[in-house]
Protein backbone atom coordinates (compact mmCIF):
# COMPACT_ATOMS: atom_id res chain seq x y z
CA UNK A 1 0.00 0.00 0.00
CA UNK A 2 2.49 2.44 0.74
CA UNK A 3 4.35 2.17 -2.69
CA UNK A 4 0.86 2.82 -4.27
CA UNK A 5 1.37 6.70 -5.10
CA UNK A 6 4.41 5.91 -6.73
CA UNK A 7 3.45 2.98 -8.80
CA UNK A 8 0.42 5.24 -9.36
CA UNK A 9 3.00 8.10 -11.27
CA UNK A 10 4.71 4.92 -12.68
CA UNK A 11 0.68 4.20 -14.39
CA UNK A 12 0.24 7.97 -15.11
CA UNK A 13 3.12 8.57 -17.02
CA UNK A 14 3.16 5.03 -18.51
CA UNK A 15 -0.36 5.83 -20.21
CA UNK A 16 0.75 9.22 -20.84
CA UNK A 17 4.45 8.48 -22.72
CA UNK A 18 3.28 4.93 -24.39
CA UNK A 19 0.46 7.29 -25.79
CA UNK A 20 -2.61 4.76 -25.52
CA UNK A 21 -5.15 5.10 -27.64
CA UNK A 22 -7.79 3.89 -25.30
CA UNK A 23 -6.66 6.33 -23.25
CA UNK A 24 -6.98 9.28 -25.42
CA UNK A 25 -10.42 7.90 -26.95
CA UNK A 26 -11.36 8.42 -23.11
CA UNK A 27 -9.74 11.74 -22.51
CA UNK A 28 -11.51 13.06 -25.43
CA UNK A 29 -15.07 12.04 -24.47
CA UNK A 30 -14.52 13.33 -21.36
CA UNK A 31 -13.67 16.78 -22.28
CA UNK A 32 -16.24 16.45 -25.07
CA UNK A 33 -19.18 15.72 -22.34
CA UNK A 34 -17.56 18.13 -20.31
CA UNK A 35 -17.45 20.89 -22.41
CA UNK A 36 -20.59 20.69 -24.22
CA UNK A 37 -22.21 21.06 -21.20
CA UNK A 38 -20.64 24.03 -20.08
CA UNK A 39 -20.85 25.63 -23.52
CA UNK A 40 -24.90 24.92 -22.67
CA UNK A 41 -24.66 25.80 -19.05
CA UNK A 42 -22.72 29.03 -19.29
CA UNK A 43 -25.32 30.36 -22.22
CA UNK A 44 -28.30 29.83 -20.22
CA UNK A 45 -26.78 30.68 -16.58
CA UNK A 46 -24.84 33.86 -17.35
CA UNK A 47 -28.08 35.73 -18.24
CA UNK A 48 -30.11 34.34 -16.19
CA UNK A 49 -27.94 34.73 -12.89
CA UNK A 50 -27.49 38.64 -14.34
CA UNK A 51 -31.36 38.74 -14.70
CA UNK A 52 -32.11 37.53 -11.01
CA UNK A 53 -29.35 39.84 -10.35
CA UNK A 54 -31.05 42.66 -11.34
CA UNK A 55 -34.76 42.44 -11.58
CA UNK A 56 -37.32 41.91 -9.20
CA UNK A 57 -40.07 40.24 -8.91
CA UNK A 58 -42.69 37.73 -7.20
CA UNK A 59 -40.69 34.52 -6.50
CA UNK A 60 -37.31 36.20 -7.08
CA UNK A 61 -36.24 34.70 -3.99
CA UNK A 62 -37.56 31.55 -4.10
CA UNK A 63 -35.60 30.93 -7.64
CA UNK A 64 -32.82 32.19 -5.51
CA UNK A 65 -32.80 29.78 -2.72
CA UNK A 66 -33.79 26.67 -5.73
CA UNK A 67 -30.28 27.33 -7.74
CA UNK A 68 -28.27 27.20 -4.42
CA UNK A 69 -30.08 24.40 -3.55
CA UNK A 70 -29.62 22.74 -6.94
CA UNK A 71 -25.58 24.11 -6.46
CA UNK A 72 -25.61 20.67 -3.74
CA UNK A 73 -27.59 18.42 -5.93
CA UNK A 74 -26.03 14.80 -5.76
CA UNK A 75 -24.62 13.29 -8.97
CA UNK A 76 -26.78 10.41 -8.51
CA UNK A 77 -29.82 11.74 -7.81
CA UNK A 78 -29.16 14.07 -11.29
CA UNK A 79 -28.41 10.70 -12.78
CA UNK A 80 -31.15 8.86 -11.78
CA UNK A 81 -33.94 11.77 -12.71
CA UNK A 82 -32.48 11.99 -16.05
CA UNK A 83 -32.27 8.07 -16.40
CA UNK A 84 -36.13 7.76 -15.65
CA UNK A 85 -37.23 10.58 -18.31
CA UNK A 86 -34.48 9.22 -21.42
CA UNK A 87 -35.41 5.47 -19.79
CA UNK A 88 -37.46 3.77 -22.48
CA UNK A 89 -40.36 3.37 -20.33
CA UNK A 90 -39.99 7.03 -19.11
CA UNK A 91 -41.56 10.21 -21.43
CA UNK A 92 -38.52 10.88 -23.82
CA UNK A 93 -37.67 6.95 -23.95
CA UNK A 94 -38.44 7.37 -27.89
CA UNK A 95 -35.90 8.96 -28.43
CA UNK A 96 -33.66 6.24 -27.49
CA UNK A 97 -31.03 9.26 -26.07
CA UNK A 98 -29.77 6.43 -22.96
CA UNK A 99 -26.74 5.03 -22.79
CA UNK A 100 -25.71 7.70 -25.19
CA UNK A 101 -23.00 10.84 -24.65
CA UNK A 102 -25.77 13.21 -25.38
CA UNK A 103 -27.63 11.51 -22.03
CA UNK A 104 -24.45 12.38 -20.05
CA UNK A 105 -24.30 15.94 -21.76
CA UNK A 106 -27.84 16.14 -20.12
CA UNK A 107 -26.84 15.48 -16.78
CA UNK A 108 -24.20 17.31 -16.57
CA UNK A 109 -26.06 20.14 -17.36
CA UNK A 110 -28.29 19.71 -15.07
CA UNK A 111 -25.77 19.58 -12.53
CA UNK A 112 -23.83 22.62 -13.79
CA UNK A 113 -26.18 25.25 -15.04
CA UNK A 114 -27.31 25.98 -11.04
CA UNK A 115 -23.71 26.35 -10.03
CA UNK A 116 -22.64 29.23 -12.98
CA UNK A 117 -26.67 30.39 -12.25
CA UNK A 118 -26.32 30.88 -8.56
CA UNK A 119 -22.45 32.38 -8.46
CA UNK A 120 -23.52 34.97 -11.64
CA UNK A 121 -26.36 35.97 -9.42
CA UNK A 122 -24.65 36.54 -6.37
CA UNK A 123 -21.28 38.64 -7.90
CA UNK A 124 -23.95 40.67 -10.34
CA UNK A 125 -25.83 41.57 -7.31
CA UNK A 126 -23.03 43.09 -5.69
CA UNK A 127 -21.91 44.77 -8.57
CA UNK A 128 -25.60 45.92 -9.24
CA UNK A 129 -25.53 47.92 -5.75
CA UNK A 130 -21.98 49.50 -6.41
CA UNK A 131 -23.18 50.96 -9.68
CA UNK A 132 -26.53 51.17 -10.13
CA UNK A 133 -26.99 55.03 -9.94
CA UNK A 134 -24.08 55.57 -11.67
CA UNK A 135 -25.97 53.04 -14.51
CA UNK A 136 -29.50 54.34 -14.09
CA UNK A 137 -28.19 58.24 -14.73
CA UNK A 138 -26.71 56.98 -17.91
CA UNK A 139 -30.52 56.47 -19.02
CA UNK A 140 -30.38 52.49 -19.09
CA UNK A 141 -32.80 50.45 -17.69
CA UNK A 142 -32.29 47.17 -16.07
CA UNK A 143 -32.18 45.08 -19.84
CA UNK A 144 -29.37 47.27 -20.90
CA UNK A 145 -27.67 47.12 -17.18
CA UNK A 146 -27.44 42.79 -17.46
CA UNK A 147 -24.51 42.64 -20.24
CA UNK A 148 -23.08 45.50 -18.69
CA UNK A 149 -22.84 44.07 -15.28
CA UNK A 150 -21.73 40.76 -16.40
CA UNK A 151 -18.66 42.30 -18.89
CA UNK A 152 -17.90 44.29 -15.93
CA UNK A 153 -17.97 40.88 -13.35
CA UNK A 154 -16.06 39.14 -16.49
CA UNK A 155 -12.76 37.97 -13.87
CA UNK A 156 -15.30 36.81 -11.54
CA UNK A 157 -18.01 34.91 -14.16
CA UNK A 158 -14.38 33.37 -15.18
CA UNK A 159 -14.13 31.57 -11.63
CA UNK A 160 -17.96 30.85 -12.16
CA UNK A 161 -17.45 29.18 -15.15
CA UNK A 162 -14.78 27.06 -13.87
CA UNK A 163 -16.65 25.82 -10.88
CA UNK A 164 -19.05 24.41 -13.50
CA UNK A 165 -16.56 23.20 -15.57
CA UNK A 166 -14.84 21.79 -12.27
CA UNK A 167 -17.75 19.83 -11.30
CA UNK A 168 -18.31 18.53 -14.33
CA UNK A 169 -15.47 16.78 -14.72
CA UNK A 170 -14.82 15.65 -11.67
CA UNK A 171 -18.46 13.70 -11.60
CA UNK A 172 -18.82 10.28 -11.90
CA UNK A 173 -22.70 9.41 -10.00
CA UNK A 174 -24.76 11.24 -12.84
CA UNK A 175 -22.60 9.95 -16.10
CA UNK A 176 -22.39 6.33 -14.71
CA UNK A 177 -25.98 5.58 -14.49
CA UNK A 178 -27.10 7.82 -17.97
CA UNK A 179 -24.11 6.73 -19.81
CA UNK A 180 -24.04 2.86 -18.60
CA UNK A 181 -19.70 3.09 -18.42
CA UNK A 182 -19.67 1.33 -22.30
CA UNK A 183 -16.88 0.66 -23.54
CA UNK A 184 -15.29 2.82 -26.19
CA UNK A 185 -19.00 4.64 -26.22
CA UNK A 186 -19.29 5.92 -22.87
CA UNK A 187 -16.55 5.42 -21.16
CA UNK A 188 -15.12 8.70 -19.46
CA UNK A 189 -12.01 9.60 -17.03
CA UNK A 190 -13.96 9.34 -13.89
CA UNK A 191 -16.36 5.89 -14.58
CA UNK A 192 -13.02 4.49 -16.08
CA UNK A 193 -11.50 5.28 -12.89
CA UNK A 194 -14.43 3.42 -10.62
CA UNK A 195 -14.62 0.54 -12.50
CA UNK A 196 -10.94 -0.08 -12.34
CA UNK A 197 -11.22 0.67 -8.81
CA UNK A 198 -13.72 -1.89 -8.68
CA UNK A 199 -11.33 -4.39 -10.38
CA UNK A 200 -8.80 -3.87 -7.38
CA UNK A 201 -6.42 -2.25 -9.32
CA UNK A 202 -5.48 0.99 -7.34
CA UNK A 203 -2.88 2.29 -8.65
CA UNK A 204 -4.08 2.47 -12.24
CA UNK A 205 -7.14 3.85 -10.56
CA UNK A 206 -5.04 6.43 -9.28
CA UNK A 207 -2.83 6.72 -12.38
CA UNK A 208 -5.76 7.54 -13.84
CA UNK A 209 -6.94 10.25 -11.65
CA UNK A 210 -3.89 11.80 -11.93
CA UNK A 211 -4.00 12.18 -15.88
CA UNK A 212 -7.67 13.60 -15.22
CA UNK A 213 -6.02 15.96 -12.74
CA UNK A 214 -3.49 17.20 -15.25
CA UNK A 215 -6.17 17.38 -17.56
CA UNK A 216 -8.73 19.99 -15.87
CA UNK A 217 -5.01 21.62 -14.88
CA UNK A 218 -4.57 22.26 -18.35
CA UNK A 219 -8.23 23.21 -19.80
CA UNK A 220 -8.17 25.74 -16.66
CA UNK A 221 -4.53 27.30 -17.80
CA UNK A 222 -5.52 27.48 -21.33
CA UNK A 223 -8.62 29.84 -20.11
CA UNK A 224 -6.84 31.84 -18.11
CA UNK A 225 -3.89 32.32 -20.13
CA UNK A 226 -5.55 32.65 -23.19
CA UNK A 227 -7.52 35.17 -21.86
CA UNK A 228 -4.23 37.20 -20.57
CA UNK A 229 -2.45 36.99 -23.67
CA UNK A 230 -5.33 38.34 -25.48
CA UNK A 231 -5.51 40.93 -22.86
CA UNK A 232 -1.89 41.65 -23.79
CA UNK A 233 -2.38 41.97 -27.44
CA UNK A 234 -5.40 44.59 -27.27
CA UNK A 235 -3.55 46.53 -24.92
CA UNK A 236 -1.24 47.14 -27.79
CA UNK A 237 -3.69 48.95 -29.61
CA UNK A 238 -5.57 50.60 -27.33
CA UNK B 1 -17.06 51.28 -16.12
CA UNK B 2 -15.90 53.68 -18.53
CA UNK B 3 -13.20 51.38 -20.09
CA UNK B 4 -15.60 49.01 -20.72
CA UNK B 5 -15.31 49.04 -24.47
CA UNK B 6 -11.78 50.23 -24.77
CA UNK B 7 -10.38 46.89 -24.79
CA UNK B 8 -9.89 43.16 -25.25
CA UNK B 9 -10.32 41.23 -21.56
CA UNK B 10 -10.05 38.20 -20.29
CA UNK B 11 -13.44 37.76 -20.68
CA UNK B 12 -11.84 36.45 -23.92
CA UNK B 13 -10.26 33.67 -21.38
CA UNK B 14 -13.72 32.92 -20.99
CA UNK B 15 -14.69 33.53 -25.02
CA UNK B 16 -11.75 31.01 -25.54
CA UNK B 17 -12.89 28.63 -22.89
CA UNK B 18 -16.04 28.27 -24.89
CA UNK B 19 -14.93 28.41 -28.50
CA UNK B 20 -12.73 25.76 -27.37
CA UNK B 21 -16.07 23.30 -26.14
CA UNK B 22 -17.32 24.25 -29.77
CA UNK B 23 -14.43 23.47 -31.52
CA UNK B 24 -14.47 20.08 -29.59
CA UNK B 25 -18.66 19.85 -29.18
CA UNK B 26 -19.68 20.60 -32.61
CA UNK B 27 -17.51 18.67 -35.02
CA UNK B 28 -18.27 15.50 -32.94
CA UNK B 29 -21.76 16.60 -32.47
CA UNK B 30 -22.03 16.50 -36.77
CA UNK B 31 -19.85 13.22 -36.56
CA UNK B 32 -22.00 11.82 -34.18
CA UNK B 33 -25.31 11.16 -36.09
CA UNK B 34 -23.47 9.63 -39.13
CA UNK B 35 -20.86 7.71 -37.14
CA UNK B 36 -24.03 6.17 -35.40
CA UNK B 37 -25.48 6.04 -39.01
CA UNK B 38 -22.73 3.98 -40.14
CA UNK B 39 -22.98 1.29 -36.97
CA UNK B 40 -26.92 1.43 -36.54
CA UNK B 41 -26.21 -1.87 -36.47
CA UNK B 42 -25.48 -2.67 -32.61
CA UNK B 43 -27.33 -4.13 -29.84
CA UNK B 44 -27.23 -3.46 -26.63
CA UNK B 45 -26.79 -6.19 -23.44
CA UNK B 46 -27.54 -5.44 -19.92
CA UNK B 47 -25.40 -7.97 -17.96
CA UNK B 48 -23.75 -8.28 -15.00
CA UNK B 49 -20.10 -7.31 -13.40
CA UNK B 50 -18.85 -10.72 -13.29
CA UNK B 51 -18.83 -11.12 -17.43
CA UNK B 52 -17.48 -7.83 -18.04
CA UNK B 53 -14.81 -6.92 -15.16
CA UNK B 54 -13.76 -10.62 -15.52
CA UNK B 55 -12.76 -9.79 -19.41
CA UNK B 56 -15.44 -12.57 -20.97
CA UNK B 57 -16.88 -10.10 -23.10
CA UNK B 58 -13.96 -8.52 -24.33
CA UNK B 59 -12.93 -11.99 -25.43
CA UNK B 60 -15.96 -13.09 -27.07
CA UNK B 61 -17.18 -10.05 -28.57
CA UNK B 62 -14.72 -9.10 -30.95
CA UNK B 63 -15.44 -12.77 -32.56
CA UNK B 64 -19.28 -12.17 -32.31
CA UNK B 65 -18.48 -8.47 -34.23
CA UNK B 66 -15.97 -9.83 -37.18
CA UNK B 67 -18.64 -12.84 -37.74
CA UNK B 68 -21.83 -11.07 -38.06
CA UNK B 69 -20.99 -7.45 -38.47
CA UNK B 70 -23.08 -6.27 -35.50
CA UNK B 71 -21.94 -4.07 -32.79
CA UNK B 72 -22.70 -4.97 -29.10
CA UNK B 73 -22.37 -2.52 -26.33
CA UNK B 74 -22.13 -3.57 -22.77
CA UNK B 75 -23.53 -2.17 -19.49
CA UNK B 76 -22.54 -3.83 -16.62
CA UNK B 77 -24.65 -3.64 -13.52
CA UNK B 78 -26.01 -6.17 -10.76
CA UNK B 79 -28.38 -8.72 -12.18
CA UNK B 80 -31.01 -7.64 -10.35
CA UNK B 81 -30.58 -4.34 -11.67
CA UNK B 82 -30.13 -5.75 -15.46
CA UNK B 83 -33.36 -7.29 -14.88
CA UNK B 84 -35.03 -3.63 -14.10
CA UNK B 85 -33.54 -2.40 -17.21
CA UNK B 86 -34.69 -5.43 -18.90
CA UNK B 87 -38.34 -4.18 -17.70
CA UNK B 88 -38.12 -1.25 -19.08
CA UNK B 89 -36.95 -1.63 -22.39
CA UNK B 90 -33.87 -0.22 -22.13
CA UNK B 91 -32.05 -3.23 -23.04
CA UNK B 92 -32.10 -5.43 -25.85
CA UNK B 93 -31.34 -8.49 -24.26
CA UNK B 94 -29.83 -9.65 -21.20
CA UNK B 95 -27.08 -12.35 -20.00
CA UNK B 96 -27.38 -12.85 -16.23
CA UNK B 97 -27.02 -15.20 -13.13
CA UNK B 98 -29.96 -15.94 -11.16
CA UNK B 99 -32.13 -18.32 -12.98
CA UNK B 100 -34.96 -18.42 -10.92
CA UNK B 101 -35.53 -14.41 -10.96
CA UNK B 102 -34.85 -15.00 -14.58
CA UNK B 103 -37.63 -17.68 -14.92
CA UNK B 104 -40.07 -14.65 -13.05
CA UNK B 105 -38.57 -12.55 -15.76
CA UNK B 106 -40.36 -14.76 -18.91
CA UNK B 107 -43.46 -15.59 -16.72
CA UNK B 108 -44.34 -12.05 -16.23
CA UNK B 109 -43.82 -11.66 -19.65
CA UNK B 110 -40.59 -9.30 -20.30
CA UNK B 111 -38.39 -11.30 -21.91
CA UNK B 112 -38.63 -14.40 -24.01
CA UNK B 113 -36.39 -17.48 -25.41
CA UNK B 114 -34.37 -17.71 -22.53
CA UNK B 115 -31.30 -20.01 -22.78
CA UNK B 116 -28.38 -21.42 -20.50
CA UNK B 117 -25.31 -20.54 -21.62
CA UNK B 118 -22.29 -20.98 -19.60
CA UNK B 119 -21.77 -21.93 -15.87
CA UNK B 120 -18.65 -21.64 -13.30
CA UNK B 121 -19.23 -21.35 -9.76
CA UNK B 122 -19.04 -19.05 -6.51
CA UNK B 123 -16.10 -19.33 -3.99
CA UNK B 124 -16.43 -18.42 -0.05
CA UNK B 125 -13.09 -16.30 0.63
CA UNK B 126 -11.81 -14.74 3.67
CA UNK B 127 -8.83 -13.96 5.73
CA UNK B 128 -5.60 -16.53 5.75
CA UNK B 129 -6.07 -16.43 9.66
CA UNK B 130 -9.39 -17.86 8.75
CA UNK B 131 -11.04 -17.27 12.69
CA UNK B 132 -14.00 -19.40 11.41
CA UNK B 133 -11.81 -22.21 10.67
CA UNK B 134 -13.51 -22.94 7.20
CA UNK B 135 -10.92 -23.97 5.16
CA UNK B 136 -11.13 -26.85 3.13
CA UNK B 137 -15.17 -27.06 4.20
CA UNK B 138 -17.24 -28.44 0.85
CA UNK B 139 -20.34 -28.19 2.92
CA UNK B 140 -20.98 -24.33 1.95
CA UNK B 141 -23.72 -23.64 4.63
CA UNK B 142 -21.81 -25.67 7.36
CA UNK B 143 -19.42 -23.26 6.70
CA UNK B 144 -21.33 -19.75 6.51
CA UNK B 145 -22.57 -21.65 10.13
CA UNK B 146 -19.19 -21.68 11.70
CA UNK B 147 -18.24 -17.84 9.91
CA UNK B 148 -21.55 -17.05 12.16
CA UNK B 149 -20.60 -18.69 15.18
CA UNK B 150 -17.48 -17.62 15.31
CA UNK B 151 -18.96 -13.90 14.39
CA UNK B 152 -16.31 -13.46 11.89
CA UNK B 153 -17.14 -10.25 9.68
CA UNK B 154 -18.73 -10.97 6.67
CA UNK B 155 -19.07 -8.75 3.66
CA UNK B 156 -22.27 -8.96 1.89
CA UNK B 157 -22.66 -7.41 -1.75
CA UNK B 158 -26.50 -6.56 -0.72
CA UNK B 159 -27.17 -5.57 -3.98
CA UNK B 160 -30.39 -7.74 -5.30
CA UNK B 161 -27.32 -9.07 -7.86
CA UNK B 162 -26.99 -12.89 -8.81
CA UNK B 163 -24.15 -13.57 -6.07
CA UNK B 164 -26.19 -11.36 -3.44
CA UNK B 165 -29.19 -14.06 -4.10
CA UNK B 166 -27.04 -17.04 -4.19
CA UNK B 167 -25.49 -16.25 -0.64
CA UNK B 168 -29.25 -15.66 0.55
CA UNK B 169 -30.21 -18.70 -0.62
CA UNK B 170 -26.79 -20.75 1.28
CA UNK B 171 -27.67 -18.58 4.26
CA UNK B 172 -31.35 -19.92 4.38
CA UNK B 173 -29.77 -23.41 3.80
CA UNK B 174 -27.36 -22.69 7.13
CA UNK B 175 -30.95 -21.57 9.14
CA UNK B 176 -29.37 -18.51 9.77
CA UNK B 177 -31.61 -15.46 9.30
CA UNK B 178 -29.51 -12.41 8.23
CA UNK B 179 -32.10 -10.21 7.87
CA UNK B 180 -32.14 -9.88 11.61
CA UNK B 181 -29.01 -9.31 11.63
CA UNK B 182 -29.31 -5.76 10.24
CA UNK B 183 -30.56 -4.45 13.62
CA UNK B 184 -28.07 -5.51 15.54
CA UNK B 185 -26.30 -2.72 17.80
CA UNK B 186 -23.15 -1.24 15.50
CA UNK B 187 -20.68 -2.68 17.83
CA UNK B 188 -22.25 -5.96 17.80
CA UNK B 189 -21.88 -6.51 13.65
CA UNK B 190 -20.09 -8.71 11.89
CA UNK B 191 -22.04 -8.94 8.59
CA UNK B 192 -21.91 -5.94 6.77
CA UNK B 193 -24.19 -5.26 3.51
CA UNK B 194 -22.18 -3.25 1.10
CA UNK B 195 -24.76 -2.43 -1.37
CA UNK B 196 -22.19 -2.32 -4.07
CA UNK B 197 -20.59 -4.73 -7.16
CA UNK B 198 -18.56 -7.29 -6.43
CA UNK B 199 -14.99 -5.15 -6.86
CA UNK B 200 -16.47 -2.98 -4.39
CA UNK B 201 -17.54 -5.68 -2.05
CA UNK B 202 -14.02 -7.55 -2.43
CA UNK B 203 -11.80 -4.21 -1.65
CA UNK B 204 -14.37 -4.07 1.27
CA UNK B 205 -13.61 -7.64 2.35
CA UNK B 206 -9.68 -7.19 2.22
CA UNK B 207 -9.85 -3.99 4.16
CA UNK B 208 -11.73 -5.53 7.17
CA UNK B 209 -10.46 -8.56 6.87
CA UNK B 210 -14.00 -10.39 6.32
CA UNK B 211 -15.26 -13.63 4.42
CA UNK B 212 -17.40 -13.37 1.21
CA UNK B 213 -18.96 -14.60 -1.39
CA UNK B 214 -17.61 -14.36 -4.85
CA UNK B 215 -18.06 -15.59 -8.45
CA UNK B 216 -14.81 -17.03 -9.35
CA UNK B 217 -14.48 -15.21 -12.68
CA UNK B 218 -14.41 -11.83 -10.82
CA UNK B 219 -11.73 -12.97 -8.27
CA UNK B 220 -9.48 -14.30 -10.69
CA UNK B 221 -9.58 -11.05 -12.07
CA UNK B 222 -8.91 -8.86 -9.03
CA UNK B 223 -5.91 -7.20 -8.27
CA UNK B 224 -5.96 -5.62 -4.45
CA UNK B 225 -6.26 -9.04 -2.87
CA UNK B 226 -4.28 -8.87 -0.11
CA UNK B 227 -4.85 -11.13 2.85
CA UNK B 228 -8.01 -12.72 1.18
CA UNK B 229 -7.50 -16.28 -0.21
CA UNK B 230 -10.40 -19.15 -1.27
CA UNK B 231 -11.21 -21.09 1.60
CA UNK B 232 -14.13 -22.85 0.65
CA UNK B 233 -15.49 -24.35 -3.12
CA UNK B 234 -16.13 -27.46 -4.73
CA UNK B 235 -20.08 -27.48 -2.87
CA UNK B 236 -22.59 -28.37 -5.84
CA UNK B 237 -24.89 -25.52 -4.31
CA UNK B 238 -21.60 -22.98 -5.30
CA UNK B 239 -23.09 -24.06 -9.18
CA UNK B 240 -23.54 -20.19 -10.58
CA UNK B 241 -25.39 -20.88 -14.10
CA UNK B 242 -25.48 -17.89 -16.75
CA UNK B 243 -28.28 -17.43 -18.98
CA UNK B 244 -29.45 -15.74 -21.66
CA UNK B 245 -32.61 -13.91 -23.13
CA UNK B 246 -34.39 -11.53 -25.38
CA UNK B 247 -36.17 -8.55 -24.42
CA UNK B 248 -40.18 -9.00 -25.08
CA UNK B 249 -40.19 -7.84 -28.15
CA UNK B 250 -44.02 -7.57 -28.13
CA UNK B 251 -44.29 -5.13 -25.25
CA UNK B 252 -40.85 -2.94 -26.40
CA UNK B 253 -41.39 -2.91 -30.48
CA UNK B 254 -38.01 -0.56 -30.18
CA UNK B 255 -35.78 -3.86 -29.33
CA UNK B 256 -33.36 -4.91 -31.79
CA UNK B 257 -34.46 -8.63 -32.63
CA UNK B 258 -33.13 -9.94 -35.41
CA UNK B 259 -29.45 -8.87 -34.12
CA UNK B 260 -30.30 -9.85 -30.84
CA UNK B 261 -31.30 -13.13 -31.55
CA UNK B 262 -28.23 -13.14 -33.67
CA UNK B 263 -26.24 -13.00 -30.70
CA UNK B 264 -28.32 -15.48 -28.30
CA UNK B 265 -27.51 -17.97 -31.69
CA UNK B 266 -24.15 -17.11 -31.73
CA UNK B 267 -22.89 -17.45 -28.27
CA UNK B 268 -24.98 -20.61 -27.47
CA UNK B 269 -23.83 -22.13 -30.61
CA UNK B 270 -20.16 -23.63 -31.64
CA UNK B 271 -18.78 -20.90 -32.02
CA UNK B 272 -19.78 -18.92 -29.03
CA UNK B 273 -19.22 -21.66 -26.54
CA UNK B 274 -15.51 -22.66 -28.04
CA UNK B 275 -14.62 -18.97 -27.86
CA UNK B 276 -16.22 -19.14 -23.79
CA UNK B 277 -14.02 -22.56 -22.98
CA UNK B 278 -11.35 -20.64 -24.45
CA UNK B 279 -11.02 -17.89 -22.24
CA UNK B 280 -8.60 -18.29 -19.84
CA UNK B 281 -6.58 -16.00 -16.54
CA UNK B 282 -2.95 -18.16 -16.71
CA UNK B 283 -4.40 -21.31 -16.46
CA UNK B 284 -7.71 -21.10 -15.08
CA UNK B 285 -10.52 -21.69 -17.82
CA UNK B 286 -13.05 -18.96 -16.43
CA UNK B 287 -16.12 -19.71 -17.74
CA UNK B 288 -17.60 -23.30 -19.01
CA UNK B 289 -20.04 -23.66 -21.64
CA UNK B 290 -23.18 -25.42 -21.13
CA UNK B 291 -25.73 -24.02 -23.92
CA UNK B 292 -29.18 -26.21 -23.97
Amino acid sequence: MVSDPTTAFAAAWHLVATGDRELYAVVALSLRVSLTALLIATVIGLPLGGALAVYRFPGRGAMIALFDTLMGLPPVVAGLAVYLLLSRAGPLGDYGLLFTPAAMIIAQTILITPIIAALTRQFVEDDWHAYREQLTSLGSGRGRAVPTLLWNCRYSLMTAVLAGLGRAMAEVGAILIVGGNIAGVTRTMTTAIALETSKGDLPFALGLGLVLMVLILTVNGIARLGGLMIQRAGAGYA
Amino acid sequence: MIDIARRFDPLAGLCLLLLLSLAIAVPRAQAGPAGQQAREDFILIASTTSTEQSGLFAHILPRFEAATGIGVRVVAVGTGQALRLGQRGDADLLFVHDKSAEERFIADGYGVGRRDVMYNDFIILGPRSDPAGIAQMRDAPAALRAIAAARAHFVSRGDQSGTHKAELRLWAAAGIDVAALSVNPAGARWYFETGSGMGAALNSAAELDAYLLSDRASWLNFANRRDLTILAQGDPRLYNQYGVMLVDPARHPHVKQASAQAFIDWVTGPEGQAAIAAYRIGNDQLFFPNAR
